[in-house]
């Protein structure tokens, strides 16, 4: 993944909780093969109302989706992390994600901004109210902080290895593999009972 | 220790400070969807698959479930299944493909081949994994990019979840079934309260079920935000998995039981989240909203999004009746169902089909109702027929399809209709989810019967 240092931008306020992974990319996209090109269909269906939120010129070229409690839920599907990115967002500000979202969006290098229900309602209101507002998040300090007017200035959680992964774009596999040898000793003690897929 | 933190440490390849434990993954399911990027990335990096032997691939979400015979009409999902036939040949992986006798939905696969067993790291791009977490597996769906670094590592980095356990105490009143109780439960913790957690499934009436039942109940984990749900092995389980074709045979069954003994937590283990659920006041649920949170019993009427305390909860309640077309206040008995589909990785066992089947046997289908059944698996499709379950289904007027993943997620020809009412014994209400624009149902197999009869939700004794 590309690092991820400091994101500047303005957002994009989606008032809604319990966004599950259906509606961010919905399952017709999922049959395509490629990891790139899925911007056209996030939240598709809802795109289909031209008030949705997305729909509005004053909202156009957002970097920051802002939204409410437990975004990401259902589908594993990594592809709701690929079209949020596609489609030009580099953070998401919630105030809990789905497990599985979150950790796709740190593999993919879209940053998952855990604040608060209080700080995210001010972020929400704020960025509704005036869609200029300008959001700052730096993920060596861990800290987000709307423009002046907004007043909202708060710490987010991301642990020091994953901070590290996003600072300096770390591919994870090469992570592990420098664990090598401690993976063959392991697989070398491995009971023999286990299944294997060869024919039985 | 718990049972999950004993899998866990069972399991531990590396452990440093500052960094997620890496732990080694027993076995990789793969499918069509979530896996071509993955392979794709292995072939860039100039990766290959580290254990083959601990991959297994099958077609599922993309699959017809009749005219198998026939190429697929979507070329789009015709390029997914051809790519997955392509990469498990070129990395050396077995598959199951479309009108293999294996074939089926992953998760109804693993277990039934014995691939899933207690004690085991288990992980597929799929959220759903969870389900094997019935077997005292620890088992969680991940993304495209853990796939592809389970491919290349047999290992994946993880951070360790909470405990939670979920006690559930008595006998379940007749015409509740597990179904029941998992809807109950998110009902009652909602879809964020597990997250964080793995949840242990634990007391009397867990301990009472069958397999499928708790299969069906850890399916489900995921739909209340859980990183996996699991139940501590006993000789229900045991007796499940003995003889399946990848089973511990002879001496290593020996030494497999011994292990598998020693899974179960163990006294005096604390828990970081208890929540407690009386199964004897249960009732058959069904859903009423845009997600599995939002059920009522049988019994119940719509909700008045009104009544809900949270701001929150109240909007996305009118946004939801608004989407499924309901009032407030209406009987969910009284609500008319266009459409009842009998399958997917929650309720598409030999056990499912078997209740589903004494609910309509000698009776038939409510007029203009679309009914029908999709097994799990192509060998509970062949079980099914070998009982006759499939002559009973047709004779009632019911569809008897091929196994796969179906109507449950708008992937393949199996869709709901713009507005279409369908009661589902599938695990996704969202908005869409079967279809665009259609209006899915959470219900049992025993309800999704008894609803196809009646032409509205109904339970067996309705009838």
């Amino acid at each position: 993944m590309e690092p991820v240092r400091t994101i500047t931008g303005t957002a994009v306020p989606l008032r809604r909780s319990d966004v599950d992974t259906d509606q961010i990319i919905p399952s017709d996209w999922l049959k395509r093969v490629a990891r790139t090109g899925f911007g056209q269909g996030l939240f598709s269906e809802w795109r289909s109302d031209p008030d949705f939120v997305l729909n509005q010129p004053r909202y156009e070229g957002a970097t920051v989706l802002v939204t409410g409690a437990n975004f990401g839920t259902g589908s594993s599907r990594e592809h709701a992390v690929w079209a949020l990115q596609d489609y030009g967002f580099r953070a998401v500000v919630s105030p809990r994600f789905a497990d599985i979202f979150r950790t796709n969006c740190t593999k993919a290098g879209l940053l998952p901004v855990q604040v608060d229900a209080a700080v995210g309602e001010a972020l929400m209101a704020a960025v509704e109210a005036d869609p200029a507002t300008v959001i700052t998040i730096d993920v060596e300090s861990r800290t987000l902080v709307a423009a002046a007017a907004a007043g909202v200035s708060t710490t987010f959680p991301l642990d020091d290895f994953t901070r590290m992964r996003f600072l300096e774009g770390l591919d994870d596999i090469g992570l592990s593999l420098r664990y090598a040898e401690e993976i063959a000793a392991y697989e070398a003690a491995r009971p023999t009972w286990l299944p294997g897929a060869a024919a039985p | 220790m718990t049972l999950a933190d004993k899998v866990w440490e069972a399991h531990l390849v590396h452990r440093g400070e500052g960094e997620p434990d890496l732990l080694y993954i027993d076995m990789h399911l793969v499918h069509e969807v979530t896996s071509p990027q993955a392979f794709e990335g292995l072939r860039l990096a100039g990766r290959r698959v580290r254990r083959p032997d601990l991959t297994v691939a099958t077609m599922d979400h993309n699959t017809p479930t009749i005219g198998l015979d026939q190429p697929l009409a979507d070329p789009v999902s015709a390029t997914q299944i051809e790519t997955l036939a392509a990469n498990c040949a070129e990395f050396g992986v077995t598959l199951y493909p479309m009108g293999h006798a294996n074939q089926g939905i992953v998760h109804v696969i693993g277990p039934e081949q014995g691939l899933t067993q207690p004690g085991m790291t288990i992980v597929c791009g799929d959220s759903h994994t969870s389900t094997h977490g019935a077997f005292g597996a620890l088992a969680f769906g991940i993304g495209t990019s853990e796939v592809e670094h389970v491919l290349a590592t047999q290992t994946l980095p993880q951070r360790r979840a909470a405990n939670m356990a979920v006690t559930i105490e008595g006998d379940l009143p007749p015409g509740v079934t597990a179904k029941d109780v998992i809807l109950a439960l998110i009902g009652q913790i909602g879809t964020g309260g597990g997250v964080g957690h793995v949840i242990e499934y634990r007391g009397s009436t867990i301990r009472s079920l069958s397999m499928e039942g708790r299969m069906t109940i850890c399916n489900m984990s995921i739909e209340a935000g859980a990183r996996a749900g699991m139940v501590a092995p006993d000789d229900t389980t045991f007796a499940w998995v003995e003889g399946r074709p990848h089973a511990p045979k002879g001496a290593d069954w020996e030494r497999a039981l011994d292990h598998w003994r020693g899974l179960p937590t163990d006294e005096g283990a604390t828990f970081d989240t208890e929540v407690v659920l009386d199964a004897t006041a249960l009732r058959p649920h069904v859903s009423w909203g845009t997600n599995p949170s939002q059920v009522v019993p049988i019994d119940g009427d719509v909700p008045d999004p009104e009544s809900f305390a949270d701001p929150g909860e109240a909007e996305a309640a009118r946004r939801a009746l608004a989407y499924m077309g309901l009032r407030p206040g209406v009987a969910m008995r009284e609500v008319p169902v266009d459409t009842v589909f009998i399958g997917s990785c929650t309720n598409s066992r030999i056990e499912d089909l078997r209740a589903a089947a004494a609910v309509v046997g000698g009776r038939r289908v409510h007029a203009g109702m679309r009914a029908m059944v999709v097994p799990g698996s192509m060998k509970v499709k062949l079980d099914a027929e070998a009982e006759g379950l499939d002559r009973v289904f047709t004779a009632a007027g019911f569809e008897w399809r091929s196994a796969g993943c179906s109507m449950c997620l708008g992937m393949n020809p199996d869709k709901l209709a713009p507005q279409e009412r369908c009661a589902s014994t599938s695990n996704r209400n969202f908005e869409g989810r079967q279809g665009r624009g259609g209006r899915t149902h959470l219900v049992s197999p025993a309800v999704a019967a008894a609803t196809a009869v009646a032409g509205h939700f109904a339970t067996p004794e309705d009838l």
